[in-house]
This record gives structure tokens, sequence and C-alpha cells, in this order.
């Protein structure tokens, strides 16, 4: 049989969905597919979007897998959308005039963001927020800014999605919401007032049962103000540039409607359980049709239509009888979730309710009239049971005697870590993943059959948790479970010598006062160590006391690099980079810095983090280098510590024309305040003198953005393997409150942080993430705060340069020679060769002719 | 066999390691804790670099080994085998200790120190 023609009209993802299963399960090659796309890209995570904004590229939120687009029954046609259908002679018409013919004609074309008609909606800086486009719009906008306020108008999911963006691009945020709560669909009015008090506990304006009359411009034709036409507490309106819409969406059916097929009341595509219209060749999918008479703002329905489509095109009967409509998200650091009969609305439904107003804690699960099944319910600020709940609901018989014991805190604990729910045995059938209608019992059975030990094999095996990630918590529970009923243990242990992940041995070795290696290996592990555990205890011990690092026992802990105090190279040379705090440098410390790299024939570079690296110096040669540079008041830089780097700064306020605050003296005064303290990974930090950010600080550890009242900072950036951008933390604070901050985030870091856990998957990690974090360091939640402003105090009272302090002990700069047997002799396999003036070690051809006997050789300096 | 006398053995860091030529080839030397003192060649073969003197010591099961400080794998002390990859070794020296002195002989006859090139 000849191949069929297939188009398909948006490649978003319901119509990305529908391509890989056709091209899946198709095996026959009946169809050929032609996707015609509005968008210039292929399909991407609309549902991650926001991701957009805290470091995700266009790359990273693309849902076509490399190699896809070749497929040679598959062609994708990007920014061509359709302009008209002809059913009659079965073909459409795209923008730029060309005519497809087809067999089979999918809709997939989504829906549009609704802009309510507010006089003057058309003004400059007035945004949706839908596309990656929208969001550069957006971000422009943000720039561009001059009254720095930023104003949603809808306080649904979307709209405080939004929101959260606004606030992470700089901006002073408000919502608007014409209903008396927020997100009115999902949560009920005690909902919807726990929700609030976490939003405006951001420092995000809440506008509930408000009006928006008109939107003003000014002579330019930007967006100026808000006028209200109904305010609670009588607010007139807000002064406000950037503006973004959020008050729903409207399936995108004119191509049906123009056609003549049969449109919902309020919009959609009309489709019966094949998702075919009353066209028998023309399918409808996604939030562009209405199923069962209704339209589903979800990417789950849209999928599971998706698969009707391509099971029916290959002469399946496979049918769409409706979707969940549950929902979890962590919007702005707080967890919502709505599942199931989230109002009560069926008969006799029993709603129990828990709420905790200081924690920000609000629950309520329904039940059936019998109280023997869960229908649903309601979780704002802990959802940790979602996952549990969701999967009960339908699931006759799994509630237990008593149904409060479900949404009560874990244990009569003070929440956080009993969440998943773990104490309730879940039926096979119960769906894990409704993005991607996982069970429980396939989740189950792909760890078993595949012997699966982590997270990503079950994505890979079943698919769960690769759409908006909401189960995941949940795979890493059943994980859990499964393997612990294998009898394979799922381990913290540090190494094979302890059995305590870092965190714990922190909380040891502070708690006991452990002062050696020998004493906690001999009390509290077995062996020699390794180079994995001697470097995290000697971490550990200097993070505590601070002693100088080479002394006695913990000489033997170090890693090569803290050992030689320099970061060893390919070559086994290594490479010297003194503190330049703040990236601030005299004349006369350039001129020496300069000398010394001539006279030690040392390579010499401009670092990433505003510093200078000299490169090639032999270990004989470490201590000479060093002792000129400390006379000169030089310090080391801890280039080779876990530890604090670099604090990179802009000229700030005191040079540049837009600085608002003194950039250079603060990110100096934070380097020589942290410098040397030792932690889990390394610190980054940088201090910018505007919102332009010339130092970048949204990209580190610690980010400082100066504002006209103060400061604001930033946590848990980084560039590396997986960039992130950091995330604002706090706004407009004066100097001391910052410093405050910065000082107690730290010290919890480096008290609980994993080895090797830079900030960011550090903050990831804790239930709670950032909001957590602000709990502990600024509400003083754990009561720990008193501890941590001490730690730092001792750190930095007790801080010593360790270059001065080894050229003064003649025992530690002991180390500092090739061979034991003939101190003066340098490493005769150390071989330089020049490239631009400057020395760099030989390559392999190279190198053999030159101990041969040649002698371009850069030799040791007398 | 041909002594070489290459450091009291007070000169040692306990856990540590340090270089020293024997006749012409790179020695890395070793006390492990307060116990035996070992040699291998100080070359690692796979960063093709003289390094491992300044390794981390430590254990793997119950084996005693140095971390090449450039990649972090394991060489055996007493045997020389490479823990992370088989087929690679490193040669090992005798050594003796008497009167507070260490000595260390030429490379068994598995390999001879290899020279980078
Ligand atoms: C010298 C320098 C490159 C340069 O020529 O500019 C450099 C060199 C090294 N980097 Fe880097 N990084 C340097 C700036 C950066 C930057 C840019 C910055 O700091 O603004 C980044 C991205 C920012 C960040 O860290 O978030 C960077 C991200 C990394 C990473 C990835 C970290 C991550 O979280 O994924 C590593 C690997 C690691 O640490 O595990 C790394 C590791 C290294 C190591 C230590 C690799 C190694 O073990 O040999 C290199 C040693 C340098 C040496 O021997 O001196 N380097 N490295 C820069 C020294 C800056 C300084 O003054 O101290
Ligand atoms: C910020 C944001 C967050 C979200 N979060 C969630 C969430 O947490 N959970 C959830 O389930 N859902 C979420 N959603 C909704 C989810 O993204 C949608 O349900 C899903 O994208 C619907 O897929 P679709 O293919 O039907 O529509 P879309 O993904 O919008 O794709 C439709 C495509 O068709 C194109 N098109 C339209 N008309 C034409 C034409 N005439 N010719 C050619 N192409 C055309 C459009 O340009 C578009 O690319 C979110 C949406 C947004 C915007
Ligand atoms: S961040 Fe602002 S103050 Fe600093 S240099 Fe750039 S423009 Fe100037
Ligand atoms: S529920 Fe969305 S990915 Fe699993």
């Amino acid at each position: 049989m000849s191949a069929r023609s297939l188009v398909v009209v948006g490649h978003g993802m319901v119509g990305h969905r529908l391509c890989q299963a056709l091209r899946e399960r198709d095996a026959g090659s009946v169809w050929d597919v032609t996707v015609l796309a509005e968008e210039p890209r292929p399909a991407y995570d609309r549902v991650g979007l926001s991701a957009y904004f805290t470091g995700s590229t266009a790359d990273d939120l693309s849902l076509v897998a490399a190699g896809f687009l070749d497929h040679p029954r598959l062609r994708v046609r990007l920014g061509e959308p359709v302009v008209a259908v002809d059913r009659a002679g079965r073909s459409v018409r795209t923008a730029p005039g060309h005519t497809y013919r087809y067999d089979a004609l999918v809709l997939a074309t989504g829906s549009y963001p609704f802009v309510p008609p507010v006089p003057g909606r058309e003004a400059a800086g007035c945004h949706v927020y839908r596309t990656i486009e929208d969001l550069d719009a957006i971000s422009a906008s943000a720039r561009s800014s001059r009254t720095g306020t930023g104003v949603v108008i809808g306080g649904g999911l979307l709209g405080l999605e939004a929101a959260n963006a606004l606030r992470s691009l700089g901006l002073t945020t408000h919502v608007v919401e014409f209903a008396p709560r927020l997100m009115p669909a999902q949560v009920d009015d005690a909902g919807g007032q726990t929700l609030r008090a976490h939003v405006t506990g951001l420092g995000i304006g809440v506008h509930t049962a408000t009006v928006t009359e008109r939107i003003e411009a000014d002579a330019d034709g930007r967006v100026a103000r808000l006028v209200f036409g109904r305010h609670p507490e009588g607010l007139t309106g807000l002064d406000a540039d950037v503006v973004v819409f959020s008050a729903g969406i409207r399936p995108r059916d004119e191509l049906a409607r123009e056609s003549g097929l049969a449109v919902g009341e309020r919009g959609g595509v009309v489709v019966d359980e094949g998702c075919r219209t009353g066209d028998e060749h023309v399918y409808a999918i996604g939030e562009c049709a209405v199923a069962g008479g209704r339209v589903y703002g979800l990417v789950a329905p849209g999928y599971a239509m998706a698969e009707v489509v391509a099971d029916r095109l290959l002469g399946g009967a496979a049918s769409f009888t409706g979707a969940d409509m549950s929902t979890k998200l962590k919007l702005l650091g707080v967890d919502v979730a709505s599942f199931g009969d989230a109002f009560a609305a069926t008969p006799g439904a029993l709603p129990i309710t828990f709420a905790d107003p200081v924690a920000g804690v609000y629950k309520k699960l329904v039940l059936s009239d019998d109280a023997a099944s869960v229908l649903g319910g309601i979780l704002v600020g802990d959802a940790g049971e979602y996952g549990t709940l969701r999967a009960l609901v339908g699931a006759a018989g799994a509630v237990p005697d008593d149904p409060a014991q479900l949404i009560l805190p874990a244990g009569g604990g003070s929440g956080g870590s009993g969440g998943s729910g773990a104490g309730v045995a879940l039926p096979a059938q119960a769906q894990i993943c409704s993005c991607n209608n996982v069970t429980h019992g396939q989740i189950c059975a792909a760890i078993g059959d595949h012997g699966l030990t982590d997270v990503a094999g079950i994505k890979g095996c079943t698919n769960a948790g690769t759409s908006c990630a909401s189960c995941v918590p949940m795979l890493r529970t059943i994980l859990g479970q499964q393997l612990a009923a294998a009898g394979v243990e799922v381990s913290t242990a540090l190494c094979e010598h302890f059995d305590h992940s870092r965190a714990e041995l922190f909380e040891l070795v502070r708690v006991r006062g452990i002062t050696t290696f020998s004493q906690l290996v001999a009390e509290h592990g077995r062996g020699r160590g390794c180079e994995v555990c001697r470097p995290v205890v000697a971490s550990i011990l200097a993070s505590i006391h601070n002693e100088y690092i080479l002394e006695g026992e913990r000489a033997a802990l170090q890693d090569t690099n803290d050992h030689m105090l320099a970061n060893i190279q390919k070559d086994g040379t290594y490479s010297v980079i003194p503190r330049l705090p703040g990236g601030e440098v005299t004349p006369e410390a350039l001129i020496l810095i300069g000398e010394v790299a001539r006279d030690f024939r040392l390579y010499t570079k401009i670092t990433g983090g505003q510093r200078i690296d000299l490169l090639g110096a032999r270990v004989e040669d470490l201590p000479k280098i060093w002792q000129r540079l400390t006379d000169a008041g030089l310090e080391s830089g801890h280039a080779y510590g876990k530890s604090l780097r670099t604090v990179k700064s802009c000229v700030g306020e005191t040079w540049c024309r837009y600085g608002v605050q003194d950039s250079t003296t603060l990110a100096i005064d934070l380097e020589l305040r942290y410098r040397g303290l030792r932690s889990p990974h390394k610190i980054k930090m940088a201090v910018s003198g505007c919102a332009r950010e010339c130092a970048e600080a949204r990209s580190k550890d610690v980010g400082v953005i100066a504002t006209d009242l103060g400061w604001n900072l930033y946590l848990g950036g980084n560039g590396g393997f997986r960039p992130r951008h950091a995330e604002l933390f706090a706004a407009d604070l004066d100097t001391e409150t910052l410093v405050r901050h910065i000082d107690r985030f730290l010290m919890f870091y480096v008290r609980t942080a994993d080895r090797l856990q830079r900030t960011a998957p550090w903050i990831e990690g804790l239930d709670g993430g950032l909001a957590h974090v602000r709990a502990v360091i600024v509400e003083d939640s754990l009561g720990i705060c008193a501890e941590l402003d001490a730690a730092m105090a001792h750190h930095v009272d007790t801080y010593r340069d360790e270059w001065k302090a080894t050229l003064a002990d003649p025992v530690a700069l002991r180390r500092f020679t090739s061979f034991v047997n003939a101190p003066d002799t340098s490493d005769p396999d150390i071989v330089h060769v020049l490239e631009r003036g400057q020395p760099r070690p030989a390559r392999d051809g190279e190198r053999a002719a030159l101990i041969a006997g040649t002698t371009t050789v850069t030799g040791r300096s007398a | 066999m041909n002594w070489t006398d290459v450091c009291a053995l007070a000169d040692l860091t306990p856990d540590r390691g340090v270089g020293a030529l024997v006749d012409g080839a790179q020695v890395a030397v070793f006390r492990l804790g307060d116990g035996p003192v070992l040699a291998v060649g100080n070359t690692d073969p796979i960063a093709r670099a003289n390094v491992l003197c300044r390794g981390l010591v430590g254990s793997r099961g119950d084996r005693a080994v140095v971390f090449s400080p450039l990649h972090k794998q394991a060489f055996d002390l007493v045997t020389g085998v490479c823990l992370d990859a088989e087929d690679v070794r490193i040669p090992v020296h005798p050594v003796e200790v008497r009167a507070g002195r260490v000595f260390v002989g030429p490379a068994g006859a598995a390999g001879a120190a290899r020279r980078i090139v």
C-alpha cells in the first residue's frame, strides 16, 4: 500500500507527542507526516517555560531528540502557519501560499492567552506568557523598566508563575486578581488565604477582588500606570511599566470555525471519543479540542489524545474518555496541589481539613460518604503527600481507619521529611505519573526487570517523570521502597571507610569536638581512609577549627593541591594565584607579579575570576615565589581549595555613570571576610553596582546587585556543567543585614551540604528549597542562627594567610622538593617550550626531541 | 643489591610520600601510619607525569594504595597494580629501614622505572 499523508497543524507539545507516538508505532510506515508549525522553533516544553528565566536555554527546553527531525517520513515546516483548510479538496494552505494535501488532518493548534478588553492594553510593555518569544519580550521590557515595577493581571496558576518570573527579573511585583482569592480554579477560600500569606511574604503585592479599569501609557506609548475601578482597600492604581496578562486561555479554533466544523459554546473544536471532528478525515487534539464537553488546559490529557489519534490512524479503536485535572506546582517556592474532586462536589462527600497558619500549611482531603475512599483534595504549603494521595483517588478501601492521619504532619514532627506518605501501601493500578499515564505497578516492574537503581533509569524505561516532574519525589520514594524490599541498600555513606554522609560527619566532629582524622576513623569508621574521606574530613576540621591545614597529622589528609597550596597541572608543575580581592590590583602589585613571572619563567594569564594565574611553577620554586609575593603583602588566593574563590566586582558608583552603590568596596570586604573558609565545594561571589550586572553576580553562589535603596541578594547560581542563575533571596538590604544573611547562608551550607555539592544543588535538595533556607537563616526556624553567627565570627577572627604560615614553618617547607635525597635537583622530565613568547608544557613529539638534546627549552631560573 | 640511602625515617610524614632518585630512577617513598615504608615508581603511567609521591595514601579493601593526584586512580603500594586499570602497573622497589635510615633498592624485574617520552 502506498503511504498516506498526514498533516499536523501545530508543532506544540501535543502535536509533537503525536509525531513521536506515530513514529514509534507505525512499523509498516503507513503514514508520511508533515507538520506545519507557526512558531520558529520545533516543539519545546511549554510546561517548563519559566525555567527559561532561571537559566535554561531554548535548547534545554526542546522536546525534540537529536536526529528526530531527520526521519525520512517526517517533515516539519517551521514558521509556516496554516491559514485555510479546504475540506472538500482535502488540503490546507499556509501563509507563504503553499498547499498540502492530506488523507488525515490533525489540528493541534493549542490555545492563545486571553487578554481582557481593558482599554490601553496595546501599550508597549504589555505582554502575554505563552512562548519563548513572549519571555524574551518580557525580559527586554524588564531591562528597560524605569519604575522597576511589574504587574501580572490574573492570579491563577500561570499568573503566579509569571509573577515569580517578574520578581526574578528584579522587578517589584504585584498580582491583580478579579476573584476574591488566588488560584480560584484550584483552591478554596481557606487554601487561598494560606497561599496569599506565602505570596505576600515574598514581597509580592496581592490585590484580589480588584478590577483593572484601564491602562495608561506615557508619551512614548509605553505603559505607565494601571488604574483600578475597584479595590478592596480603595487603592486607585499602580505605577508600573511592565504588565503581563494571564487571564486564562482560549482554544485556537479559527481554522475549524472557518471551515465549518462544529465548535463548542466557549470555543474549541468539538471531537468524539476518537478525537475526531464531524469530518472523518479531521481530528483535533490538545488544548484546541473540546472532548466530552470540556477543554483541558493541561498537557497530560493532550498527550492522552495524541496517543488515541495515533492508535486510530493505525486502525485501532482507542478512545479518550476524560482525564485527571490534578495539579501540583511549586509556585514561588510554595507547594500547591489540587486533585480529584477538590471542591467536594460529589454528593455526600466528606471534607476533612488541617490548617497550621504559623507554618503556612493548609490541607483538605475529600472522602467518599462512607469514608472508604479518597475523592480529592487541596494541599497548600506542604504537598509532600500529593503523590500518594492522588494515587489513592478511586482506589477503594485504601483509606486507613483514621483518615486524618493521611494529611497530618508525619509522626508529630515539625513537617518536612515525612511527606512522601510512604506509610500507605499503594495499589498497583494507582497512577503515579499522570502526564505519561504510568502506574505504580509499571514502575515497580521496570525497577525489578531492569535492575534500576536511580530515578534516571525509571525515566528512561517508563517515561514517568519526564514532563512536569511533579511525580519525581514519588518515583524516588518508590525506588527506595523497592530497593529496600529487594535488600539493596540506598547508601548515603561517604565511602568504604565511613557509613555517614558528609553532613553527619560534620555534626559528629562539631558536637563531639573531634580534632583529628585518626580519632574520627577509630571511633566512627574503619581502615586508613582514602582520596574521598581524607580531604572531606580535612575540610570539615578546617571549617570548624580553622587551624593551619598543614599542621601535624592534617598534612596527610590534604589533596595535593591543598598540600602544596597550589594547583597541580598536567605535567606535575603548579599554578600560583595570589588573591586580588574584588579584582582590584595596584600598579606596584602588578609589576611585582610580572617580575616574579618573568624570573621564574611562568606562563601568565588573566583568569575567568578577575585575577592573575602564574602557571608552570616547579615544586621547589613555590616557596621562593611566595616569599616574594608575601613580602609585598599578597596572600594566597585559595585557587586550590574548596573554599571561597573570588568575589568579582564591577567599578560601581565610584567611577561608573550608572552605578548606584560602591560595589567594589563591598566585593573587597566580602572577599576579605570569607577568604579561606573551607567548604563542601568552591564558593564564588560577585557584586554589581547596578542592575546592568557587569559583574555577572547572578551566575555566582552568592550574587549581590546594588539598588537605589541598598542591595539585592541572589543565592544559588553557578556556571560550569549545569549553569544556572541565582534566585532573588531578599531585596533592598542594608549592608549589615546583607552580610548577616550571607554569613548564615554560608555556614548553613558548610554544615549540611554533600561533598562536592555546589550551593544550587544543595538548595534544590533541601525539602522546601530556597524557602527553607529563608526560614532557617532569616526566621531562625531551627534555632541555629546564633551558632551560625558564632561559627562565622570564629572564622573571621582566626583567619591567617596559609602561605605566610608555611614560609615561617621549616617542617612544612620540607615538602617542596622533587627529591628528598637531591633537594637541589628539579624533575628533568618537565619540559616547557615557548609559544607566543611564553612557556607551555611540551607536547609528546616535542618532548622526545627536547629530552634528546635540542635546546629551546625554558630552563628553570637561577 | 645496590641500596640507596634516601633519607632518615623521621623525615617521612606518616601517610605521605616523598620523591627520591634511586640509580637515576624516580621513586616515590611512603610511610604508612607508624608502620612500614614502601616504595614504587614515581611516574603516573596514565597521566605520564612524575607525581605519585604527592598523592594521598589510603586503603581499598585491605590493600594499601596511593591515589594519583592527577586523576585519582589507585595504585597498590605492595604489588604496583593499578586497581582502576588492571593492565597498568608501576614498578615496585624494595625498602629496608636500618638504624633509622631508609634504603631503597632498584625496581624488581617486573619493570624498570619508565621515563616519560
Ligand atoms: C584558572 C581558571 C581558568 C582560566 O584560565 O581563567 C580555572 C581553572 C580551573 N578550573 Fe575553573 N577556572 C577558572 C574559572 C572558572 C569559572 C569562571 C569564574 O569563576 O567566574 C567557572 C564557572 C563559574 C562557576 O564555577 O560556577 C569555572 C568552573 C569550573 C568547574 C565547574 C564547577 C561546577 O560547579 O560545575 C570546575 C570543576 C570543579 O570544580 O569540580 C573547575 C575546575 C577548575 C580546575 C581547578 C580544574 C583542575 O582541577 O585542574 C582548573 C585549575 C586551575 C589552576 O590550576 O589554576 N572550574 N572555573 C579560572 C580561575 C579563576 C580564579 O581566578 O580562581
Ligand atoms: C507558562 C506555562 C506553564 C504551564 N504549566 C503547566 C503545568 O504545570 N502542567 C500542565 O499540565 N500544563 C501546563 N501548561 C499548559 C501546557 O503547556 C499546555 O496544556 C500544552 O502546551 C498544550 O499543548 P498543545 O500542543 O495543545 O498546545 P501548544 O503547546 O500551545 O502548541 C500549539 C502549537 O500550535 C501552533 N499553531 C497554532 N495555530 C497554528 C496554525 N494555524 N498553523 C500552524 N501552527 C499553529 C502554535 O504556535 C503552537 O506552537 C502551561 C502552560 C504555560 C504557558
Ligand atoms: S554593573 Fe552597573 S555600576 Fe557596575 S559597571 Fe556595570 S553599569 Fe556600571
Ligand atoms: S506527573 Fe508530570 S511528569 Fe510525571
